[in-house]
């Protein structure tokens, strides 16, 4: 028998079998959540096959947020809301409200999620615990409803797509490049039904905040989840966020001899800052390809990079200046955190200055709910991760994506601009110090 | 909140109906526009499916209808209202030369019969089908033609005949 892949490994524990690709198991959840919009859904499931007063399998470990139309732009929403309270309160869960932040943010500098468990979300971007060495994939409602009564969930155990990257990332090249181009390269759908493993010494230097990108957007090349074996860089991470000692197993990292569907391998060395052209995330080129394109608004945030190491590289890159004219800036913190971060240090004041508007945390104008939505022939770049037609407003608008420093830069000069013009430091080191191990 | 129509009333995949194509990368955005997703009534969703990219489709589609469409179906979010619009709609199944993952897990969930198939590019908008699930296949009578499909794996296959996860779950806390 050949050796096992992280994801196989990870679904073979919370399993009990010897999971292999292509096995169908039901298996063990550790975390649930789900959030305003897939929530009530949920909650209906549950009731359904439970009864109203059935007991969650979990309470300690269901957490539900308010997010996505937070705060509610509408009495439907507000309902919802009211509905996620009422749940959560009823059945003693965990529950973030508004301006707590971004579902995918929370758990993650909450502590909620380790290396090894099985996390599974009512949001498609569940698959950004894998950057933490966690199997978290989304799923639906109902999904989600029958496993907050059972407890587990069934799983088709995934084949693995193993991304392995070596060298030095150039000044203004990030872990949201890196991501961008493995979806041009396998496309949009080139991942669907596969774990993404990330892997390599360029993977093994990122912080836990890029590696979280990376698993992030896993979902935009279809995958189920997007793994990074987690590391002593993961266990102070977890340390630093939750005060308890993290134990690494490390059993927690794929064999030299386990199946790969395929293995892709990068020169880290070669890679220029990439932007994904509307309207599809795997359009992705190099910056010099768009640089020059006209653009209306600038969106800073979401689950993808909304971190504060995100909204830092921005406010450095406008410290003192101001945005271009033919441009408005929205910047949505994903977390509380971020936000009081954001206070705490000065950069409030400098984007403010700059001219941006900063909202309360959440999801803002990802999805095209409110706060920021774009109108007919707008052109947007936006740190997120999807640019579907109508992503974010009106179907005649158009959205590139790329990195915090690409949005940063560009919103100086009005128009996609390469990053390396301007900014040279790719990380400083010294915010790192402040807020991350 | 309605409750999603229950397996036991849902269309019969096995009998003749008209099909509405699609192309590739349809994603949950174009199946139901974000906008209309705060509810969650099958109804509801119903009339607002695909409303941008062809609006007649809500208006026009008849209980046990299907929908066929290219490479990588349901992409994008995973918001189950997508498939539940369908449901909504009274689709008998989905025929797509792929499917995305969740969209594919939301639909066996709800009891929504999908089935993979490499010929679906072969149906024109219009043509009467049907899908016979046990044996994989999708028949256009329209155009007298067969294609193959990938059968659905036993443990999927009754989910979908137990009504979806839902039967499964109340089924197996009775247990
Ligand atoms: S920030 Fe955007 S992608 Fe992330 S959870 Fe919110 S709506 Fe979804």
């Amino acid at each position: 028998m050949t050796g096992k892949t992280l994801a196989e490994k990870l679904l073979s524990e919370k399993s009990g079998t010897d999971a292999r690709a292509g096995d169908y198991v039901e298996a063990e959840i550790d975390v649930a959540m789900a959030h305003d919009i897939t929530g009530p859904l949920a909650f209906q499931t549950f009731h359904e096959v439970a009864g109203e007063d059935a007991d969650l399998f979990a309470p300690d470990r269901t957490i539900f947020t308010i997010d996505h139309h937070a705060p509610a732009d509408g009495v439907q929403a507000a309902n919802n809301h009211n509905a996620v309270r009422e749940f959560a309160a009823k059945h003693g869960a965990n529950q973030f409200d508004v301006g707590d932040g971004i579902c995918h943010a929370v758990l993650v500098e909450e502590g909620f999620v380790r290396p090894g468990d099985l996390v599974i979300g009512a949001d498609s971007h569940s698959t950004t615990y894998g950057g933490l060495g966690a199997f978290g994939t989304g799923v639906g409602s109902t999904d989600l409803g029958t496993a907050l009564a059972t407890g587990d969930l069934w799983f088709r155990v995934p084949q693995t797509m193993r991304f392995e990257v070596d060298g030095d990332l150039q000044d203004g090249v990030y872990a949201k490049d890196l991501i961008l181009r493995f979806i041009g390269d396998v496309g949009f759908d080139g991942c669907t039904y596969m774990a993404a493993e990330y892997a390599g010494s360029t993977i093994e230097s990122l912080p836990i905040h890029e590696r979280l990108v990376l698993s992030n957007m896993a979902i935009e090349m279809g995958g189920k989840t997007g793994l990074v074996a987690p590391d002593d860089r993961t266990a102070s991470y977890l340390e630093r966020q939750t005060g308890t000692e993290i134990d690494l197993d490390d059993a927690f990292r794929s064999d030299d001899d386990a199946v790969y569907e395929s293995v892709h391998t990068y020169d880290a060395t070669e890679l220029a800052p990439q932007v994904s052209k509307p309207s599809n995330p795997q359009n992705a080129v190099d910056v010099t390809e768009v640089a020059g394109t006209p653009l209306d608004q600038i969106f800073v945030g979401t689950c993808t990079n909304g971190r504060y190491e995100d909204i830092k590289i921005v406010a450095d890159i406008l410290d003192g200046e101001t945005l271009a004219p033919n441009v408005r800036m929205v910047v949505v913190p994903a977390s509380k955190s971020v936000y009081s971060h954001m206070l705490n240090t000065g950069i409030f004041q400098t984007l403010t200055e700059a001219g941006a508007v900063i909202q309360n945390a959440g999801c803002g104008p990802c999805a095209g709910y409110h706060q920021g939505v774009l109108g007919d022939g707008d052109v947007s770049l936006a740190t997120a991760n999807r640019n579907f037609p109508g992503r974010e407003g009106s179907m005649e608008s158009r959205v590139y994506l790329g990195s915090p420093a690409t949005a940063g830069v560009s919103a100086l000069y009005g128009e996609i601009t390469d990053p390396r013009e301007v900014q040279t430091n790719r990380y400083d080191d010294t915010v790192f110090a402040e807020v991350l191990p | 909140m309605t409750t999603p129509s229950d397996a036991t009333a849902r269309p019969d995949p096995s009998e003749p109906a008209r099909a509405w194509v699609f192309g590739d990368n349809i994603d949950t955005d174009q199946i139901t526009p974000s906008r209309f997703i705060v509810s969650s009534d099958p109804d509801e969703l119903a009339t607002h499916a695909f409303e941008d990219l062809r609006p007649e489709f809500s208006q026009s589609v008849e209980p046990g209808d299907f929908v066929v469409a290219g490479e990588n179906f349901g992409s994008g979010s995973s918001r189950e209202h997508s498939p539940l619009a369908l449901v909504g709609a009274g689709v008998s199944g989905v025929v797509a030369q792929s499917f995305a993952r969740i969209f594919f897990r939301n639909a066996i969930n709800l009891g929504l019969p999908v089935l993979i198939c490499q010929g679906a590019d072969a149906i024109d908008d219009g043509d009467e089908i049907h899908m016979d699930l046990d044996a994989g296949i999708v028949v256009n009578h329209t155009k007298d033609e067969q294609y193959d499909a990938e059968a659905l794996p036993q443990f999927l296959q009754s989910l979908v005949e137990q009504g979806g996860l839902k039967a499964y779950t109340k089924a197996k806390l009775d247990r």
